[in-house]
């Protein structure tokens, strides 16, 4: 919650000054805001209660099993693999990883799959190559893949 | 119509949570704990960041960001990728454009690979929404090794790439954000 304090704080000190130089530009600025607030609203609701859904069927046995703290380097791969794959929004799935924890899973096989929902986009890969052609794409998601296995190694280290 | 449209989604997940409420009474209200837990937090979260990214909208041209990034800008270069991509707001298939544009106003390659993958993983929405749920310690370990394989990875790809994969790119990069 503390992060999100300092947020409200600079966000709140900004529109002050931004009103005080431009009020136009800052009632713009602030329905903007707005208007991208709620054209989130129908996936956040969604996916609330996907995940709600989610982590009431899918039993902590089967993911202390998949990501469990005992599953060692498997559960690390099986973390990088299954976060490669899919794929949902920042503010879904670092719930999600703090939920696993809670629920058995290991630090580092969860580390393993956040590090690759986030970087690693194959269900996205079709759409990277039109902007950025075959060659480029695919380094790039093997760069990602390989910088979440050093993530998940130090996080198995350290926490 | 317009409501049903938009939240087709939500209400598809809210029916089938009434079909679960009512073979399950336990379950059902085990979602729901779980659903409005979640969305409290994200209620209390997301406005400040979507109040940052529309005053950054109106103030700053992106024209300006763009100006230095050029191939020779150095360490300048860099330090705008990773504001700019922290800035990002969105998931990351909403960089890519955004990096194909900063390709074809003359980025050097490098820093718009950098900029992606700053985009993908420590983007500053995200970092809030992972320090919150996952902690610091956590987080400041995350956003150092994305960024130090970013760094280091971004110049090698840019290296692999020949000189016709680099002016392919560049034209492709013309072409798709006409």
């Amino acid at each position: 919650m503390n992060a999100s304090i300092t947020f409200y704080t600079i966000a709140i000190i900004l529109v002050i000054v931004s009103f005080v130089k431009d009020k136009q530009k800052t009632k713009f600025a602030l329905i903007k805001a707005y208007k991208s607030f709620m054209g989130l609203m129908p996936s956040l609701i969604a996916m609330v209660i996907f995940v709600g859904l989610l982590l009431t069927f899918v039993s902590p046995n089967t993911i202390g099993k998949v990501l469990g703290e005992d599953s060692g380097i498997f559960g690390i791969i099986n973390g990088l693999l299954i976060g490669s794959i899919a794929m949902m929004p920042g503010f879904i799935a670092f719930p999600l990883g703090a939920n696993l924890l809670k629920a058995g899973a290991g630090y580092a096989q969860v580390a393993g799959f956040l590090g690759t929902l986030m970087a690693v986009g194959v269900s996205t890969i079709f759409l990277e190559m039109k902007f950025f052609k075959k060659k480029t794409t695919i380094y790039r998601n093997i760069l990602a893949f390989i910088g979440s296995i050093v993530f998940a190694i130090v996080i198995g280290m350290v926490m | 119509m317009k409501f049903i449209k938009k939240y087709k989604l939500s209400l598809f997940f809210i029916l089938i949570v009434i079909i679960v409420y009512i073979n399950s009474p336990e379950n059902g209200k085990n979602i729901i704990k779980l659903a409005t837990n979640d969305f409290k937090t994200m209620l209390l979260t997301i406005p400040p960041i979507f109040i940052l990214i529309g005053l950054m909208d109106v103030w700053i041209k992106k024209e300006i960001f763009i100006k230095h990034m050029g191939e020779d800008s150095g360490f300048k270069g860099i330090m705008w990728a990773f504001i700019l991509g922290t800035i990002g707001a969105g998931p990351t298939y909403g960089a890519f454009p955004v990096a194909a544009l900063l390709i074809k106003k003359g980025a050097r390659i490098a820093y718009a690979i950098f900029f992606l993958g700053i985009w993908s993983a420590v983007k500053l929405p995200l970092v809030i929404f992972e320090s919150t749920a996952m902690g610091i310690k956590f987080t400041t370990i995350h956003i150092v090794i994305m960024v130090l394989t970013y760094l280091l990875g971004s110049f090698a790809i840019e290296k692999l790439l020949s000189k016709e994969s680099k002016d392919e790119l560049i034209e492709n990069a013309k072409r798709i954000t006409e």
